[in-house]
């Protein structure tokens, strides 16, 4: 628990007008913190356990044994294919996306250790267009699983996204089956894939490799749905249960195998991958 | 202008044809006919205008749906039902049949004709509940060394708080992974809406196929226009942005042919239509006929790892 004094209940609601509020403000209880403050929590709220988001870069420094982590395949970069164009163009959209991560792609992936067990790494960011799957995703996620199936080592991937990249048209959609197809590849060889679910994975990523872990793991509160809330609601006007979607609706249908906390997601992927190497 | 590249290597693949012993006479003069076709479409790109065309009538109410073409094309046909979990999914069919002399799997998305039948088929979007059904036939063509067909025609995976808590998103998952296990010849075509996630569930396959006028997308124009243009309105600029139609998706090397409908469409002429569907599927089924469950598998797999390359990995 934070030391601090909480006033989180002053203004617990009473969000700003905009609906923006400052990335180090808890969106469930209100309370604000330091950046310092954040990253010693691991970007979990200490006052009501909410899990902020973590940047790709965040994330493989939190799981992975100190200095263990060598990118691959960073190089990558998406073309236009279709030339796509909406409000702006894709190019325009892909270059502000690259100045505002640091990162080429939605995905980061390379090798690692985690508790002293090698894995590969297959990490997803959300800041780069909500962390949408085009082709370099696939690219990225399917050579992942051919390193992980040559160099004999578990995949570990954390999926944040919203899903397939419009602005790659059908090719987005293609790089649905093209994971799925890397899994598999990867499962011949013996290989072992631990899906962790990180809010939110929905759409085309929740459609592909993410649900085909030989493990799912998900995040407290991950939406992890084909289709959004807003979506669902609007097409078929149900009233949507108050969990629609979340991890923890999705462990009580029995779609996913535990929820769990950031602060034991490290120690708990070290025991995995010392369960799938099987005393090596 | 269409991708120089298509039209390269549609060029190449008629000459190489064109060079080949006639093993198979006449079906292979079929295939050289067809390329030439393919050439001549992808030389005049469509304009926008055609492609809104393409989307509309693949959205005709009087387009001949799975069951239609099953009538036409199948005998013997033995429909199954019930995924053996939940319940029997309307959405999406599932059954045998005997296609010109062998039988064969064939599983189809199915819309309804009347206001009581789209109701009880959900206006052809499926459940978890459908994907399981189809997971059952593709197991059981795999057991039995019967090859399958696809039919895809879905708006999309229904969006329902229900079909969340049964699990869509995984049952897509899974119902993919199976089409990458199975040692059977697959052929999947587009007969309408080739609608995301809840059509690639079952169009993982050896051969993909489009119908002169169905699309195939990774949203609906709708829906990309409301997240893009923030305006639903705007679906016929998001068509146009995203080149759903058949000739496009040609060219992007995420089908392998076009399969031609009569002049005004399918709708004006069911039974013309499944005859031209009928000649392809056939010549799709006998490419890969000759081709063991291992090969079929593994050519399946770099199909959908090569499918539009990034350009530095060429």
């Amino acid at each position: 628990m934070s030391e601090r004094i909480d006033v989180s209940i002053e203004h617990r609601h009473a969000p700003p007008e905009d609906g923006r509020r400052h990335p180090n403000t808890c969106p469930k209880c209100g309370s604000h913190y330091r950046d310092d403050e954040l990253a010693e929590h691991l970007n979990v709220c200490p006052h009501c356990g909410h899990h902020f988001p973590l940047h790709a870069r965040e994330r493989i420094q939190q799981l992975v044994d100190a200095d263990s982590f060598v990118e691959e395949a960073a190089e990558l970069r998406s073309d236009d294919p279709l030339a796509f164009f909406d409000l702006r163009p894709y190019t325009e959209r892909l270059a502000e996306a690259e100045l505002s991560t640091g990162l080429g792609e939605a995905m980061v992936i390379g090798r690692a250790a985690i508790e002293d067990q090698p894995c590969q790494l297959a990490v997803m960011e959300f800041g780069f267009m909500g962390g949408s799957m085009g082709r370099v995703v696939g690219e990225k996620f399917t050579r992942a699983c051919e390193g992980a199936a040559e160099r004999g080592v578990p995949l570990v991937s954390v999926t944040t996204t919203g899903g397939a990249r419009m602005q790659e048209g059908i090719l987005s959609l293609m790089q649905l089956p093209k994971t799925v197809c890397a899994v598999e590849d990867l499962r011949d060889a013996g290989g072992t894939l631990i899906s962790v679910m990180a809010h939110p994975t929905t759409a085309g990523v929740l459609a592909s490799f993410a649900s085909l872990g030989d493990v799912l793991v998900a995040e407290p509160g991950a939406l992890l749905s084909f289709t959004g809330p807003r979506v669902v609601q609007q097409t078929t006007r149900e009233k949507l249960p108050d969990d629609f979607g979340r991890a923890e609706s999705n462990f009580r249908y029995g779609h996913i195998d535990a929820i769990v906390p950031r602060r034991e997601l490290r120690p708990m992927l070290g025991g995995l991958l010392r369960l799938f190497a099987n005393g090596r | 202008m269409a991708g120089e590249a298509e039209q390269l290597r549609l060029r190449s693949q008629l000459s190489r044809l064109r060079g080949l012993p006639l093993l198979r006479g006449a079906k292979l003069s079929a295939e050289l006919e067809r390329l030439q076709k393919q050439l001549d479409r992808v030389v005049s790109e469509p304009s926008d205008e055609e492609i809104w065309r393409s989307v509309e009538l693949a959205r005709n109410p009087d387009r001949p749906y799975t069951l239609d073409y099953v009538e036409r094309l199948l005998d013997d046909w033995f429909e199954l039902h019930g995924d053996q979990h939940h319940g029997d999914d309307a959405a999406l069919v599932a059954g045998i049949g005997r296609f010109r002399g062998r039988t064969v799997v064939l599983v189809g998305n199915q819309k309804g004709r009347d206001v009581k039948e789209r109701t009880r088929r959900n206006f052809g979007m499926a459940y978890p509940e459908g994907y399981g059904k189809a997971m059952r036939a593709m197991e059981l063509a795999d057991r039995h060394g019967f090859p399958l067909l696809s039919l895809i025609d879905i708006p999309g995976a229904y969006p329902g708080v229900s079909a969340e808590q049964h699990g869509q998103g995984g049952a897509i998952a899974r119902s993919q992974a199976l089409l990458a296990r199975l040692r059977v010849p697959i052929v999947a075509c587009v007969i309408g809406e080739g609608g995301s996630g809840g059509a690639i569930a079952t169009a993982l396959a050896d051969r993909v196929l489009m119908q002169e006028n169905s699309i195939y997308t990774v949203i609906s124009p709708e829906g990309c226009a409301a997240i893009l243009w923030r305006d639903a309105g705007e679906a016929r600029k998001a068509a146009a942005a995203f080149k759903p139609d058949a000739a496009h998706c040609l060219e992007l090397g995420v089908i392998d042919a076009i399969v031609p409908e009569p002049e005004n469409g399918a709708h004006t002429d069911a039974d013309h239509a499944a005859q031209l569907l009928g000649d392809a599927l056939a010549e799709s089924l006998e490419l890969l006929e000759s081709q063991s469950g291992e090969e079929l598998r593994r050519q399946r797999r770099v199909r959908f790892r090569t499918i539009g390359q990034i350009p530095a990995t060429r």
